[in-house]
């Protein structure tokens, strides 16, 4: 047997803190509801126990008052919780602005990331410290989910849709990363590091990883533009054949069934690989899916591109 | 609750009367596998699925056996992957399907409610036999399951892992929860119709024993929240035999409403398990108080009130599944809700016990351990209901020590507590106290053992099902290993002494607790019809002292 005992697991961001005070105080609370219970049966089992002289005049069978506070007191005291932990959840789950996209793509049983530089690694996951970190993750075959304890946060990673996971990693070290959701026969070995690292060490080892001269992921994206196709129709000097892509991220678009939509990351994956869910207003539904022509990593340089303006 | 019957009366504890009892008894009403197979009475139907559910108790209870010894080491020693996989899936669908959700309604419930509310039977005794073939032919299809390779989804059988992925025998599986499904539903409808239809004179809504009103609420939930598993099962089944794109993104379904669905009826079903055995503790502690229940109908109403909000709660699993955080928000607050009515019934129990004239015997004793064991497993499900706290320990060991606590902390607990209450009424034996105090302790410190540190294991961040884990949670693994061998062995002590005393148990005469409640009015064990003559209810149930002249000489 190693190291035996238990520590608690390292806090590697001000959002672990903060988890960590808000189920220490709630434990505190739960506590000052629960004592009370268990030390009253225990000692009324004792006091009255059958065959002792004791008075048990009055002893009543219902009181609605009494009923009242019981459930009212306590329920009030759990929902001021809930304020707290509702609105630490809506903080970690709204990506802060200017934060690093990092594309990850999991699959039977390893994650794959490509950070925008163009950097890609397998299963451990470098990223620089007191930065803004965003994870863009899909999944090609069943639902994962990204975990990291250190930094209390997971998100499920499904096929077919973007989640985000964004965090502020505090502490430069290295902290294991899970998968969270079963996910078949080597679920348990589905593992991997998140690596923190001072700026300048992760800009060392962005350069290194980019071995030397890749391309970033936004002029893979470019190149794929009219590798794959797309430019025949997007960038066609015919304007009524497809709507053109540059500026497109962020924007509003009118749709077909008069309905609009905001042009975001998923937005983007289902007009390529399911185009004719949302047909942009003034177009006719001809373009093909792409979803067996192109990989996951594929759509992800795509959309990399595109929300980096789109420029052929 | 005070009774005009001959039955009481007449047991004097003379030998000859022990004999006529003996008699007339329901278990001596035929000898023959025949009398016991085309049974329609609802006593020994209720012995057919106690005989049932044991066997499916110790299938599941093996692949925890085998769950606990390979997670000794934090290396794949015992069982590869695949095997782990399996293992955990048959542990969780035997455990929650083939013994969880029939053990206190389909047992007790099918024994005691006609007692208790005066009736001769269940509404529909021919249905009542059908459901327990129901359960039987759904039961023969997972022992071919397991015989046959097993599966590898887990209980839950996410989409599209399960539909698209897995190897195991997922629709064989499915096929049996399919139709064990009919077997609960019918049940229920069964439950609903006596208890409206079949009440004795005098049995008002306001006398009905608090068992009873458990189990009406659960059996609302068994007909509303059972087809919606039902038509999700068969969704998958034909996705996965059929290809056709329901929760498949590749064929352009939607992963995330298959949980939608699953929940919808999963997270019912924990109410399923645990409503049966609050009924269960409402009885054994006003019998070892001898008091009136403190606030019956806050009690009561709690029951349908947890039936009615837990309908409403089950996005509370789907957190981190990418569901809308304002959907989160939601049901985060009903989770919160429907914990109110559970601390009512605690509060209420612990009330009732004050200035009571308490007998400290086993029943009383596996009612205190439910109730502790609820509270903490009550309490860390409101943890998990807190948003930031369930992000980072949902799907972690956190999770599967919080609802053991409920499921086998409680239901088990309380079903092993009614086992020795009522086990006197149905075999008309009494065991030995003594060993079932002991066993009581034992389960107490064994359960404990075995699941407290996987909430600690959960918050270092271990998730679930995972075979293969980093050594620094070996040390908490060990110790949850020890105590699931000791809560084995608190499991197995009942199993000795109870059968034991089938043979060399004294005779227990028809109230050995000195409980009010008709069931007490009859004999032990009772005739088939159940009572000799129509029983007339004149009080509300727990009216102590006892007035009907059944009781015990001291009471």
């Amino acid at each position: 047997m190693s190291l035996p005992a238990f520590f608690w697991p390292p806090e590697a961001s001000a959002h672990a803190r903060e988890v960590d005070l808000l189920i220490g105080s709630f434990g505190a609370m739960v506590w000052l509801l629960t004592l009370p219970v268990f030390i009253l049966m225990a000692a009324f089992a004792i006091r009255y126990r059958r065959g002792r002289e004791v008075n048990r005049e009055h002893s009543g069978d219902g009181n609605v008052w009494l009923e009242a506070s019981w459930s009212i007191i306590p329920f009030l005291l759990t929902i001021g919780f809930f304020v707290w932990a509702t609105s630490l959840f809506l903080e970690i789950r709204r990506v802060p602005e200017g934060a690093t996209p990092i594309h990850v793509v999991a699959k039977q049983w390893m994650w794959k990331y490509e950070h925008p530089e163009g950097a890609r690694e397998i299963n451990d996951l470098h990223v620089p410290v007191d930065t803004p970190v965003v994870l863009v993750m899909s999944s090609e075959d069943v639902i994962h989910s990204l975990y990291v304890p250190a930094l209390r946060i997971k998100q499920d990673v499904l096929p077919g849709r973007y989640t985000h996971l964004s965090f502020v990693a505090e502490r430069a070290g290295t902290y294991p990363l899970r998968c969270a959701e079963f996910c078949g026969t080597d679920h348990s070995v589905m593992g991997g590091r998140l690596v923190v690292m001072r700026r300048e060490d992760y800009a060392r080892w962005l350069a290194s990883a980019r071995d030397g001269g890749r391309e970033t992921m936004a002029q893979r994206g470019a190149a794929l533009f009219r590798s794959a196709g797309c430019a025949a129709c997007h960038a066609s000097r015919r304007a009524d054949l497809a709507p053109p892509l540059a500026g497109i991220y962020g924007r509003t678009v009118r749709l077909a069934d008069g309905s609009s939509a905001t042009v975001d990351e998923q937005y983007l994956r289902d007009a390529i690989v399911d185009p004719n869910r949302q047909i942009a207003a003034g177009y006719r539904p001809i373009m093909p899916t792409y979803a067996h022509a192109l990989a996951a990593r594929d759509i992800d340089a795509l959309v990399a591109w595109l929300r980096e303006g789109g420029q052929p | 609750m005070t009774v005009r019957t001959q039955a009481g009366s007449q047991a004097a504890d003379t030998e000859q009367a022990d004999e006529v009892i003996e008699a007339r008894s329901y278990l001596r009403d035929g000898h023959s596998l025949r009398s016991w197979l085309l049974t329609t009475d609802h006593k020994r139907i209720a012995l057919l699925y106690l005989i049932a559910i044991t066997g499916f108790f110790v299938v599941g209870a093996i692949a925890a056996a085998l769950i606990r010894l390979d997670l000794l080491t934090p290396a794949p020693d015992l069982l590869s992957n695949e095997g782990y996989n399996r293992a955990f899936s048959i542990h969780g669908i035997v455990m929650v399907w083939f013994f969880l959700i029939p053990s206190i309604p389909s047992t007790l419930g099918n024994f005691l409610i006609p007692l208790m509310i005066g009736a001769r039977d269940l509404a529909f005794p021919r249905l009542n036999l059908l459901s327990w073939y129901i359960y039987i032919v759904s039961g023969v299809i997972v022992l071919f399951v397991v015989i046959g390779g097993g599966v590898d989804t887990g209980w839950t059988f996410y989409t599209p892992l399960s539909s698209m992925y897995a190897n195991g025998m997922v629709v064989a599986t499915v096929a049996a929860v399919f139709v064990s499904g009919f077997s609960t539903i019918l049940t229920g409808l069964n439950f609903i119709v006596t208890i409206h239809t079949l009440r004795a004179p005098g049995m008002t809504w306001g006398r009905l024993p608090l068992f009873v009103w458990s189990h009406y609420a659960v059996s609302i939930i068994f007909v509303l929240a059972t087809p919606v598993l039902a038509l999700t099962l068969i969704l998958l089944a034909a996705e996965r035999l059929f290809g056709i794109g329901v929760f498949d993104p590749a064929l352009g379904g939607d992963p995330l409403l298959f949980q939608h669905l699953f929940w919808f009826y999963s997270h019912p079903a924990v109410y399923i398990m645990v409503l049966p055995a609050m009924g269960v503790i409402s009885e054994l502690v006003t019998a070892a108080a001898r008091k009136r229940i403190f606030g019956y109908w806050f009690v009561a109403l709690a029951s349908l009130a947890i039936a009615v909000i837990g309908f409403m709660v089950w996005g509370h699993h789907m957190f981190v599944s990418g569901q809308s955080i304002y959907a989160s928000a939601v049901f985060s607050f009903l989770s919160i809700a429907v914990a109110v009515p559970s601390a009512i019934k605690v509060y209420n129990w612990t009330a009732t016990l004050y200035k009571a004239d308490i007998s400290i015997d086993a029943p009383l004793l596996f009612a205190m351990d439910f109730i502790g064991l609820f509270v903490a497993g009550g309490l860390t499900g409101l943890m998990l209901a807190m948003l930031a706290i369930d992000v980072h320990v949902h799907d972690t060991y956190f999770v599967v020590a919080h609802f053991h606590y409920i499921m086998v902390g409680g239901t088990v607990t309380a079903f092993f507590g009614a086992l020795h209450f009522w086990w006197p009424k149905i075999t008309g034996r009494m065991y030995n106290e003594t060993l079932g105090r002991i066993a009581a302790v034992v389960i107490l410190v064994g359960f404990n053992l075995t699941f407290f540190p996987q909430f600690l294991l959960g918050y270092e961040g271990m998730p679930r099902r995972y075979h293969v884990y980093p050594p620094e949670f070996q040390a908490l693994n060990v110790i949850s290993s020890t105590g699931a061998a000791l809560l084995a062995v608190g499991y197995l002590m009942p199993a000795v002494y109870l059968l034991w005393s089938l043979r060399r148990g004294p005779r227990a005469g028809p109230n050995p607790w000195g409980a009010t409640g008709l069931e007490w009015t009859t004999s032990s064990p009772p005739p088939t019809h159940n009572f000799t003559e129509q029983p007339v209810v004149e009080h509300g149930p727990y009216e102590y002292p006892l007035a009907h002249p059944a009781s015990r000489g001291d009471a």
